[in-house]
């Protein structure tokens, strides 16, 4: 028998012979909460699936936690005309199969992407803009636009690079077309990602495994570039109803999950053994008013005229929200009050303080109310989906509650996400309430969307089903829109944002707020994208 | 039997062609998938050109018109969701489905059986109600909240089974399965105890019931005459006669539990069917949930074959009349 003293000295011989990270901690168990539809890259322009990608195909610009553009695949890059721009790229990158990464890849790439068969969402989005590509050499790329194009650096962070000797082309033959590159240009089918053979990425994961409701196996690319990745193996289970989520966690059969529900941050804050952290998101919850029908959806009282027309009534909808209220009762402070469509410190949002939430102020709402000539107020239902948001409808129900507060007789006309999205679409609607997360992390994006007049040509308006119009804001917008210097794109864009703010165009609620829970072993930066993204979760030293 | 067998397929050919009418309209009713799987920064043109690639700017009849002549040549589409062959899809979400349902039946005999047939023979003791009582929580507990409690118990508290996912596989004849595996296994019970707390009520109720019955028969007074144990009384002569209405209710069950195994697989995170189903249903995709049904009435129609095939195995009477039909 050794003596306790012996054997306490002994182990702590060996730990100190260990590598400095214990073989528990190399392997990573994830519990996401909604599953990526693919392994492709450039299948479906979704979150969950972004979010896989990322650990596996880089892209040629990366983000960081606030979504910031950081050097990635390229190193550098600056506007050469008022058309085009410079990637400068690595030269130290190879793919997984040990070809090396040059701008061909990235030609070879554009070219594939509006070709994928069966994709539900293409990422043409984001190089639809692209009229030419040139190779100058093979690590520097030039790529013009036909007009200004100051987004094209945060386009390039959206889509990864797949290579295209592992796919068989010659990428020095490719040449760049917005007809196509050649009908007969191999590519690689969505199924050959899944099975994992055509998964040759440059990232700092390699896809093990990609099975369908089971779960994703990532192990560690050993030849990375970049920092190696703290963990050998990562597995992503999709765990998509929130109870059973939390539990795999308190059970240990998880390290990580992403969004925990709101009502168990409490316990799981007070677990010793866990760690939750937050971060404010880039989605803002708002209510849009329909601004264009006559009469309008769903309002009655009003003898057939469209109130929500009138700026008075519009300040008097949005001064009667108490968004502090939301915030705490609702929310449970995971959450933070809006005054415009993307948070402070974000690219063309104003700085904290300078264009603050709309203060709760009843009275003048109803005074408001009998100045436009509603003494009595009206009738009005609003629209909500029920399983969207974190807890949309009883945001949607608060609002309601408020309204009803200054005579304005709310109703509430919830559904699950699926109906509620094609009724919004149809204009079914004088009031919704949805969310917008701002993808390229700029306000551009937001106003583009949701307030810009909707104009097909120029891709305006998408997602702006209350017909909002504001022929100034759209100038300055597209103005911003065309101004590649940083500075002065800024500056526009808050004048935008702070005009149609004026004008009550929409009543901006809060932006979300994400939070991850964990062991307390390891540690995560939130990010305002809501991504999870392994290789950025670190054991704690 | 030939006769029957052509009648039986005929009536299904029907309930088929009325299941894709009322389901196909059904779903294109609820709204448009492109709404909900479209990048919300696409822009209108994107959008309109998704809805063409897919098809869904054509009217509704020349949608189903499309999709029935497909059907008919044994394509019912391509998920929009994943763009894969629908059929394949809930294919390889299938194994874990029916080794799970299997599972849970095979719980729902050996808990429900032994405390019927125990029920009957204590009926009126404490011990036949303590049971009686007992399955009616089995009945009445909402299977989530059984699932959720579980995992509380099981996996948070003590720590002995794991809470969720299929764990370890191995592949046996070409299809992935986890109950071949010790983790595997370990997966499966809880959500398998789940699946079978429901049926092992109902089993235990139908065995009591038949006990009771069986237990004032003759043949039991003669065994009893003859000087057999109790045991052997229950266990050799009781059992038989009392397992035809048993065979036929788990029959349909098994149905069922493995088409609607929805709640369970979702609340254990068991990449079965159901999720599947439940999934496609949120999305909308349509092609996998037309086709879902319509394997499901499949899977009905054949259990009923094998039912009435089991008949005529456990009841010589059936066979009897089987043989001279």
């Amino acid at each position: 028998m050794t003596s306790p003293v012996i054997r306490r000295v002994a182990i702590l011989a060996m730990a100190a012979a260990l590598p400095a990270l214990p073989l528990a901690a190399q392997e990573l168990r994830i519990g996401l909460a909604s599953e990526p539809s693919s392994a492709d890259p450039h299948f479906h322009n979704l979150g969950p699936n972004n979010q896989l990608r990322r650990n596996v195909f880089e892209s040629l610009v990366g983000t960081d936690e606030a979504q910031q553009l950081t050097p990635l695949l390229a190193e550098s890059w600056e506007p050469v005309s008022e058309t085009s721009w410079q990637f400068n790229l690595r030269s130290d990158v190879t793919f997984s199969d040990g070809s090396p990464f040059d701008a061909h890849d990235v030609v070879y790439t554009v070219c594939r992407i509006p070709g994928v068969p069966d994709s539900p969402s293409l990422f043409t989005t984001y190089t639809g803009g692209i009229t030419g590509m040139e190779v100058v050499d093979p690590h520097t790329l030039i790529v013009h636009s036909a007009e200004s194009y100051p987004l094209m650096p945060t386009e390039f962070s959206t889509f990864g690079i797949i290579s295209a000797r592992a796919n068989g082309v010659d990428g020095s033959a490719l040449t760049f077309s917005t007809e196509g590159c050649g009908d007969d240009m191999p590519v690689p089918a969505t199924q050959a990602f899944n099975d994992g053979t055509a998964a040759i990425g440059t990232g700092p994961f390699l896809l093990e495994s990609f099975r369908r409701g089971e779960g994703i196996e990532l192990v560690r690319n050993p030849d990375y570039w970049g920092e190696a990745a703290p963990w050998e193996r990562v597995t992503m289970l999709p765990l998509t109803s929130e109870g059973p989520r939390v539990a795999a966690l308190i059970a240990g059969d998880v390290d990580f999950v992403e969004n925990p529900p709101l009502q168990d941050l409490e316990r799981l804050r007070a677990d010793d053994d866990l760690r939750v952290v937050q971060g404010i998101s880039n989605r803002v919850i708002y209510i849009h008013l329909d601004h264009a029908q006559v009469p309008s959806p769903m309002i009655t009282g009003t003898d057939g005229a469209n109130p929500l027309q009138d700026i008075r009534v519009r300040e008097a909808l949005t001064i009667a929200v108490n968004r502090d209220a939301i915030v705490e009762r609702i929310m449970g402070g995971v959450a933070v009050s809006a005054g415009e469509l993307l948070p402070p410190g974000m690219f063309g949002a104003h700085v904290e303080g300078d264009l603050p939430p709309r203060g709760f102020d009843a009275e003048r709402a109803q005074a408001l109310l009998a100045e436009a000539g509603y003494p009595n107020g009206f009738g009005i239902t609003i629209g909500t989906p029920n399983d969207r948001y974190i807890n949309d409808a009883q945001v949607a129900q608060a609002v309601a509650q408020m309204w009803a507060r200054i005579g304005v007789d709310t109703e509430i006309d919830a559904s699950t996400a699926s109906t509620f999205f094609s009724r919004r679409n149809a204009f079914e609607f004088s009031a919704y309430l949805a969310g917008w997360g701002a993808g390229t992390g700029e306000m551009s994006s937001p106003l583009r969307a949701l307030l810009a007049t909707r104009n097909s040509d120029l891709g305006l308006g998408g997602t702006n089903r209350g017909q909002y119009s504001n022929p100034e804001m759209d100038e300055i917008l597209l103005e911003a829109l065309r101004t590649v210097d940083d500075d002065a794109r800024e500056g526009l864009l808050r004048q935008a944002s702070r005009m149609a703010m004026d004008d009550y165009a929409i009543i901006p609620l809060h932006y979300e707020v994400t939070p991850w829970a964990m062991r307390a072993s390891i540690d995560y930066s939130p990010r305002a994208d809501q991504y999870t993204l392994p290789y950025a979760i670190r054991p704690v030293e | 039997m030939l006769v029957f067998l052509l009648r039986r397929l005929t009536q299904s050919v029907f309930v088929l062609i009325a299941m894709m009418v009322v389901v196909f309209f059904g779903v294109y009713m609820i709204g448009n998938p492109v709404d909900i799987l479209i990048s919300p920064d696409a822009t209108p043109a994107e959008i309109d050109e998704t809805m063409a690639r897919f098809g869904f700017d054509q009217p509704v009849y020349i949608q189903f018109l499309k999709f029935v002549g497909n059907a008919l040549q044994g394509d019912l589409g391509r998920s929009f969701v994943h763009g894969e062959s629908a059929v394949s899809l809930i294919l390889s979400y299938m194994p874990a489905t029916l080794e799970l349902a299997l599972l849970g039946l095979i719980f729902s005999i050996a808990i429900g059986v032994p405390l019927g047939v125990y029920a009957g023979y204590k009926a009126d003791r404490w011990q036949g109600r303590a049971i009686m009582t007992g399955s009616i929580f089995g009945f009445s507990l909402p299977n989530f909240w059984v699932g959720m409690l579980l995992i509380l118990i099981f996996a948070v508290e003590l720590q002995w089974l794991p809470s969720t996912g299929r764990g370890d596989t191995v592949e046996v004849l070409g299809l992935r399965l986890s109950i071949f595996t010790a983790d595997g296994f370990q997966h499966m019970i809880l959500p398998a105890l789940t699946l079978a707390l429901y049926k092992a009520s109902l089993v235990t109720r139908l065995a009591r019931a038949g006990t009771q019955e069986a237990l004032m028969q003759d043949y039991v007074k003669f065994a009893r005459a003859k000087g057999l144990s109790e045991t052997r009384i229950l266990v050799v002569h009781v059992l038989k006669n009392i397992m035809i209405p048993i065979i036929t209710v788990l029959g349909l069950e098994l149905g069922s539990m493995i088409a609607f195994a929805v709640v369970t697989e979702t609340v254990f995170a068991w990449p079965g069917m159901g999720k599947l189903l439940i999934d496609s249903i949120l999305t909308l995709d349509r092609p996998v949930i037309v086709a879902y049904l319509m394997m499901t009435v499949i899977i009905f129609i054949v259990i009923n074959l094998i039912v009435d095939l089991v008949y005529t195995l456990l009841d010589p009477r059936v066979r009897v009349k089987g043989s001279t039909a």
